[in-house]
């Protein structure tokens, strides 16, 4: 009664049976019809996650953001995606035509094609293959290549340098991601989302894995390219870095893909660590599963954005430091004490809940006080500096201080 | 199963073809008036100087291969992690000593200054 989707896909498939289709080729039909309503709906939904960012980035800031076209602004990326379809599409000289139009193409596509395995409510999913989380790890390398082949075709040395850029930075927050998206197959028993989901009824994954899922989320937002990490295509930044000599809708390409990327990771942390569609009453009615997932999602996205209107960008040398002397090795030290602390439960009597949340907080300290040890030599490293600079600067004044 | 990777198989085909329309519709809508200045490689309104296709630092290539080793690490990791309930505690701990291995080799690199970005 309360499952919308499954009455309107039983009854398709009875239209089509009724047609005369055999059943095995109106299922796959079917499929296809998913398919295009899924990309079509996700590629349209990016225009109102436009709106919003540009409005919570706008509030962020103490003003008012996009608020004349249409109500309250919304139809404000409608108007810019039309400045963009009637500009002109400049081919520069000497560039590889073909890749240079595939990049955009495949950036899309790789963002797209995630959105096949997030289960949107109780049985509605996309594809549930056994491997999803893989499944994602790889459409979301793809993105990473297509922003190498942007650069390389574009046939300018800045374009090039700025797609190295980016890749050096995706690739290696694709190492920490990769690690704690380890620890939800852990708890879960499997890499299949719609099994990770049902795995989440007792408690959610992201109190059993706290660290992980902050891991998860900051290297997430690494790899969707926002700010702090948005060196890769900030205006301020090495020309627009990799996107320099696309224009018009190509352009838009990029800039859509980046967006939904945004999005998309808010939809998977929801669903890896913040049960996804669970909720009271969503067995019962989907419906209501599906707005458990959509409010989570859109709370996740909005610390993305709070995130992005808070902090300063960083160096692209403090961005690659970060990953690989902070990042990864907590990544590295969640994933081996979590895998030993799940086998000590039952030895040791605890909850499994209280058990695990003591060595996050382990871990956390334990990396504090590196920080702060860290931080302490840094800054002993410091003051010798300074003093070596005075000395070197004020020689008369040790004489001149004995009159 | 097959039925869960031809939704796949639709929809990133359809994911390439979405966009492409897009850019198909800026190509008619939009002017096609290409001359000198406009079809030039854009270096903030200078001459280029110089072939375009630069030798780039070391240092990308060594990230690069750091990744390549912790990638291949996270596969091996994975079925690991999926029969992780039906381990006892020792397979569980001969798992966490591959990703010390793995830890011993990052600090390695980090010892050796490869992880600066020069």
């Amino acid at each position: 009664m309360g499952d919308p989707f499954g009455a309107i896909g039983q009854w398709l498939l009875d239209l089509l049976t009724g047609w005369g289709l055999a059943p095995a080729l109106a299922a796959v039909l079917l499929k296809f019809l998913g398919a295009a309503v899924l990309g079509t709906a996700v590629l349209v939904l990016t225009f109102f996650l436009i709106w919003v960012e540009r409005k919570v980035l706008a509030r962020l800031q103490d003003r008012l953001g996009p608020n004349r076209v249409g109500p309250w602004g919304i139809f404000q990326t409608l108007a810019d995606a039309l400045k963009l379809v009637v500009k002109e599409i400049i081919t520069p000289r000497g560039v590889d035509v073909v890749v240079f139009y595939l990049a955009p193409l495949m950036a899309v596509m790789s963002v797209v094609s995630l959105w096949a395995v997030v289960p949107l409510a109780p049985r509605l999913i996309g594809s549930d293959i056994n491997v999803g989380v893989l499944y994602i790890v790889g459409m979301g390398a793809v993105g990473t290549l297509a922003i190498m082949l942007a650069g390389w075709s574009s046939n300018n040395k800045y374009a090039l340098l700025g797609a190295f850029r980016s890749v050096a930075q995706l690739v290696s927050y694709e190492v920490p991601m990769v690690l704690s998206l380890i620890l939800p197959t852990m708890l879960a028993g499997s890499m299949g989302m719609v099994e990770i989901v049902e795995q989440q009824r007792a408690v959610w994954f992201v109190a059993l894995a706290p660290l992980a899922a902050l891991i998860f989320f900051v290297s997430s937002i690494a790899e969707a390219g926002k700010a702090p990490f948005d060196l890769l295509e900030a205006e301020s930044e090495i020309v627009a870095g990799y996107n320099i000599e696309y224009s018009g809708l190509v352009f838009g390409m990029f800039y859509v893909a980046e967006f939904l990327h945004g999005f998309t990771i808010s939809a998977l942390t929801a669903v890896l660590f913040l049960g996804g569609w669970l909720g009271p009453w969503a067995d019962q009615f989907p419906l209501l599963g599906f707005v458990y997932f959509a409010v989570k999602t859109a709370v996740v996205y909005f610390c993305v954005i709070w995130i992005r209107g808070s902090l300063p960008r960083f160096r692209i040398d403090q961005v690659n430091s970060i990953n690989w002397k902070l990042i990864t090795p907590v990544a590295l030290a969640t994933l081996a004490v979590a895998a030993i602390t799940d086998k000590l439960v039952p030895l040791l009597g605890w909850g499994r809940l209280p058990l695990h949340l003591a060595a996050n907080g382990l871990i956390v300290v334990v990396t504090l006080f590196a920080l702060r040890a860290y931080a302490r030599s840094a800054r002993r490293k410091l003051d010798a500096r300074l003093d070596a600079l005075h000395r070197r600067a004020q020689p008369a004044s040790s004489t001149s201080g004995a009159h | 199963m097959q039925d869960d990777w031809v939704f796949i198989a639709f929809l990133l085909p359809l994911g390439m073809i979405l966009p492409s329309v897009a850019i198909l519709a800026n190509r008619i809508l939009g002017p096609h008036r290409p001359n000198q200045a406009k079809t030039e490689t854009y270096e903030c309104g200078m001459e280029t100087v110089g072939d375009t296709w630069v030798q780039f630092k070391v240092q990308y290539y060594i990230f690069a291969l750091i990744f390549v080793v912790f990638a291949v690490e996270a596969a091996f990791l994975f079925p690991w992690a999926v029969a992780y309930h039906r381990l006892a505690l020792y397979m569980a701990l001969e798992g966490v000593l591959f990703i010390l291995i793995l830890a011993a080799g990052l600090a390695y690199a980090w010892r050796k200054g490869a992880l600066e970005w020069v």
